[in-house]
């Protein structure tokens, strides 16, 4: 039996790096430190063995090269391939992607369109008062949860980076901490606040709203009661927010995908914002998949966009709502799909799997998934974090290697999708 | 080997005191050679201005706050893309372009090295991940201390040579090159929303003052042995009456190094402000050229500032939220645990904002002020005085009294009361304009002794190509020409290869990234100290042990190792 220390954990964007893995035989047969979602990630199965490809509507075996022959053709064939994911693939597999759609002329989008998307419209609109996890950890002595559930979604967030972390500042931090859960309903998150704001559904923004009019001082125009909370709870959450010495809200896609989108998250930063000229105030999105910040970030240095980026005029075209894959997909425009290191039949809009499962559609994934059931072709890849290595980016923009704990036969993405790629540059004869 | 041999050249090179004489110049494996016999590629450059490769030694382009300006300005990315086209990819952005965009274009100007000017170590990965995307130009990295709890603890217990240490690990870690102060002391107390006024105040937690941050900084700096000094973001960027602070630093500051200055200031154009406010906002460039004029361990860079829109982004966090009270547009702010701190705003630089016109006139007095060109170095601070494609507008400014007079007209009218840009008569010549873009870079940066900067045999064949006949060009009147002619060059070459030919660039230039490794006694040593593993475990969000940044992030790199004195 071998121990690994310090590992990077491969499934939220915590990106955990404490993980002690235990090795037997060339396996990973226990965890620590690791969540109950990071475990299984670890100790997963259901991995493909080889490529497959759909032939006559059955499932043949076929060998890597010709697997990427496969691939190579169908999105050289196509007019308006999409290449979609990447949230769950290292940021050196994303950067190949993106030279791959320049040359296709296609459109490159992360998961990041179906999650916080909207959050990145309102950066792009107000901007963004951030920090790194540790700068909270070490200061803050008020956190706000909205429209998020770290317990079950993030299940370390609070002990490693919040609530429950001892910082350089605080000495106790869970007695010298306050937390406050806005949501809609309750939760395990919501049990263990100081105070729990329970919200209707679709009052994010009046919420918000309200407490910046308290702010500013002009709480004498708040009625009663806004979206079911009180505006005694109001004041007094005001309060606290302006009273602490160091507040980091964190907000999750409850925040971005209910009612009002982005101009929920464009309040939340303008709230940030005015709490910044009373006290240290930041705010940071609960990114979900490992390294979907790292899909921005790498899309952001290398075509300008941090998603949903079209060059079928040659150079990089942004425009969410157009360039994004459910709209490409729900207007029966792309005519050929590869999707790597996600599983959008499990999360898109039902038009949208229609038109996945009618086109030519390549899926670049360690495992099986809902999204298998409509491909037409899948290349099982290593698994970053265990057989496979590269660059990640946490929630906070926090770059770290994810080490590699085995090795194997499987290729990394990095791998396989350098191989198409260069297939395709000879073919086009660049 | 390859050989290449460039025919004819109108030379300029400042280090060889060669001072425009036409000769041959020979490579041979990316080296400048003394002769070649029957080259592989033979370039004639009759008639056109030949110089070293530009360096600049202070610009943002690569790292964490440089994307952030990508990520959040999708109307900056409208304003400058380009397809794909042949073998150079597409490209985006204007005043913070893509990382192709960015090498494409420095290579167009001719630049072949780049110092980043600010890298947070915690997220050094990031820096080092777009210079593998920057292919045309040398990287290196300004390693950020400002706020280092490790290092200010060392300061505030009076062991300078711990200091040393900590500054030594963290540089090798982060695959870094020289120490970095940004507003020192100052985004430590941002941590929890505060500033200093200027060197003497104490900082928050550690009790020291900004002034013993800087001087202790740069004999810990001398301890290591480093090619490069201190690079000082001074306290107060962007206040009027911040020269006093200015003038205060440099009186602080010791002469430790004889072979180059001490410290290098940087962007001095947002650090020489006088008035109580801006309403009485005025140059003091007089004074701070003064001081750099008496003090030959001070070398300083101009931090112009050129009219229209661009993106400010910084370490300083305290400033960029200052500045965003001011513009009310956008704001993003980034603090990174235990190191510093950083902000993102965009801005607009107008001709009719007096206080505009006045950070344009101060950028050029400095430049015209300073005698000595060795210690006056033109940047702008890239983005945030100016994109960096405006340098050839800043030559010409400073070439030509005609050309300013030309654009002073055009500014707001009650500048010429709060500026002495108009009395200055010195036009630089082109020896003092290549010695300001290159020659005076890479000997503050101390890459002379690593090939760079010059022409002369065994130095790196990093050569810019101008279509300029100097012969037939007056700088003084024919200000356009001089635009156009550093604009864009007739060959860019990157280690003996031809990286861009009139604009038309190659996919790869054999870059390389140059970092420092000190080497210090066991004593010194921070990856065996118990007391700093334990602490960076306990308060740093990440472990020590996923920390420093491997070889396998950085490619063909040239580390350059260094004996401490500790």
């Amino acid at each position: 039996m071998q121990e690994i220390k310090d590992m990077v954990c491969p499934f939220c964007g915590c990106l955990c790096d404490d993980v002690t893995l235990e090795i037997e035989n060339g396996e990973i047969v226990a965890t620590d430190n690791c969540c109950a979602i990071g475990n299984a990630k670890f100790l997963g199965k259901n991995r493909l063995k080889n490529p497959i490809k759909k032939v006559d509507g059955k499932w043949v075996d076929i060998t890597y090269d010709e697997a990427i022959d496969t691939a190579v053709d169908i999105l050289l064939d196509a007019d308006r391939p999409l290449l979609f994911g990447w949230s769950g693939t290292h940021g050196e597999a994303q950067c190949v992607g993106v030279h791959m759609n320049e040359i296709l002329g296609g459109v490159i989008d992360s998961t990041t369109s179906v999650c916080h998307g909207p959050s990145i419209l309102a950066i792009q609109e107000v901007g963004h008062p951030g920090c790194t996890l540790g700068q909270v950890k070490n200061r803050a002595d008020l956190i706000i949860y909205w429209g998020c559930n770290p317990i079950e979604a993030h299940p370390r967030h609070m002990s490693r980076y919040t609530t429950y972390a001892d910082g350089y500042f605080l000495d106790n931090a869970f007695r010298n901490r306050k937390v406050i859960v806005v949501d809609v309903r309750e939760t395990e998150t919501s049990n263990v606040a100081d105070e729990f704001i329970r919200i209707k559904p679709g009052g994010d923004y009046a919420v918000l709203s309200s407490l910046r009019a308290i702010l500013r001082g002009k709480g004498d125009m708040i009625p009663d009661s806004v979206a079911g909370v009180t505006k005694t709870q109001l004041i007094q959450v005001a309060e606290m927010c302006k009273t602490c010495k160091f507040g980091a809200l964190f907000f999750g896609v409850g925040l971005t995908m209910a009612k009002g989108k982005y101009k929920n998250v464009r309040n939340a930063i303008e709230f940030v914002d005015d709490l910044n000229r009373h006290t240290k105030f930041t705010l940071t999105p609960m990114r979900g998949h490992w390294n979907v910040y790292g899909a921005n970030e790498v899309m952001s240095w290398m075509t300008g966009y941090p998603y949903a980026v079209d060059f079928c005029r040659g150079v990089a075209f942004y425009n969410p709502g157009e360039t994004t894959a459910v709209d490409i997909l729900a207007r029966k425009e792309c005519d050929a799909c590869m999707i790597v290191g996600s599983d959008p039949a499990a999360h898109f809009p039902h038009s949208c799997v229609e038109q996945l499962r009618d086109i030519p559609m390549i899926v670049i994934d360690p495992f099986q998934t809902m999204t298998t059931t409509l491909a037409d072709l899948q290349i099982p890849v290593a698994v970053t974090g265990i057989d496979a290595e590269g660059t990640a980016y946490r929630m906070d923009g926090v770059p770290l290697k994810v080490k590699k704990a085995i090795d194997s036969d499987y290729p990394s993405d990095t791998e396989i999708l350098t191989r198409i790629y260069d297939i395709m540059l000879e073919v086009k004869g660049l | 080997m390859k050989t290449l041999l460039i025919k004819n050249a109108y030379v300029i090179d400042p280090i060889q005191n060669i001072n425009g004489e036409t000769m041959d110049i020979a490579v041979r494996d990316g080296k400048i050679v003394d002769d070649v016999k029957n080259p592989d590629e033979v370039i004639d450059a009759q008639g056109m201005l030949t110089l070293p490769g530009g360096i600049d030694s202070h610009t943002h382009f690569s790292g964490t706050k440089v994307n952030f300006g990508r990520y959040m300005s999708p109307e900056d990315m409208r304003a400058g893309r380009t397809s794909r086209k042949g073998d150079m990819h597409a490209t985006a952005g204007y005043s913070v372009p893509t990382t192709y965009g960015n090498s494409y274009r420095y290579a167009k100007m001719g630049y072949t090295t780049l110092l980043e000017g600010a890298m947070a170590p915690m997220e050094a990965r990031h820096t080092h991940e777009e210079f593998r995307y920057t292919p045309l130009q040398d990287c290196l990295a300004n390693t950020l201390f400002d706020g280092n709890w490790f290092a200010l603890q060392a300061i505030q217990d009076g062991d300078i040579k711990r200091l040393a240490g900590v500054l030594a690990w963290y540089l090798s870690a982060s695959k870094g090159f020289g120490v970095k102060l940004t507003n020192p002391g100052g985004t430590e107390a941002w941590g929890f929303g505060k500033d200093v006024s200027c060197i003497n105040e104490p900082i928050p937690r550690f009790g020291i003052t900004p002034r013993e941050i800087i001087v202790k900084m740069i004999e810990a700096n001398e301890m290591l042995n480093l090619p490069h000094s201190v690079h000082l973001h001074c306290n107060n960027l962007g206040k009027p009456g911040n020269y006093m602070c200015t003038l205060d630093t440099y009186d602080a500051i010791p002469d430790l190094n004889d072979k180059r200055q001490s410290l290098y200031s940087t962007h001095v154009q947002f650090h020489s402000y006088g008035g109580s406010s801006w309403k009485d906002f005025c140059s003091k460039a007089e004074d701070i050229a003064r001081s750099v004029n008496d003090k030959p361990h001070i070398v300083i860079d101009t931090g112009q500032v050129m009219f229209g829109k661009t993106t400010t982004m910084t370490a300083d966090g305290p400033m960029e939220f200052n500045l965003y009270r001011l513009y009310h547009n956008k704001w993003s702010n980034h603090d990174v645990e235990m190191e510093t701190g950083s902000g993102v705003i965009p801005v607009q630089y107008k001709k009719k904002n007096l206080v505009n016109a006045i950070m344009w006139s101060i950028g050029l007095e400095l430049g015209l002020l300073v005698d000595d060109p060795w210690r006056c170095i033109l940047a702008t601070d890239n983005p945030n005085g100016a994109p960096f494609v405006k340098y050839p507008e800043v030559m010409a400014l400073l070439m030509s009294k005609e050309y300013r007079d030309k654009e002073f007209a055009t500014l707001h009218k009650s500048t010429g009361k709060r500026v002495i840009l108009p009395s200055l008569e010195r036009e630089l010549t082109w020896n003092e304009i290549a010695i300001m873009t290159r020659s005076a870079q890479a000997r503050a940066l101390g890459l002379v002794d690593y090939g760079k900067g010059y022409l002369g045999e065994g130095a790196e064949a990093d050569i810019a190509i101008y279509p300029i006949d100097v012969a037939t060009t007056d700088p003084t009147r024919d200000y356009e020409r001089i635009i156009n002619g550093f604009s864009s060059t007739e060959y860019t070459i990157k280690r003996g290869e031809v990286v861009c030919r009139r604009g038309t660039c190659t996919p790869e230039g054999n870059h390389a990234t140059y970092w420092v490794k000190p080497h210090v006694s066991p004593k010194y040593d921070m990856s065996t100290d118990s007391t700093f593993i334990d602490d960076f475990n306990r308060y740093y969000s990440i472990r020590m042990a996923n920390y420093p940044i491997g070889e396998e992030y950085i490619g063909r790199n040239v580390c350059m190792e260094t004996e401490a004195s500790i």
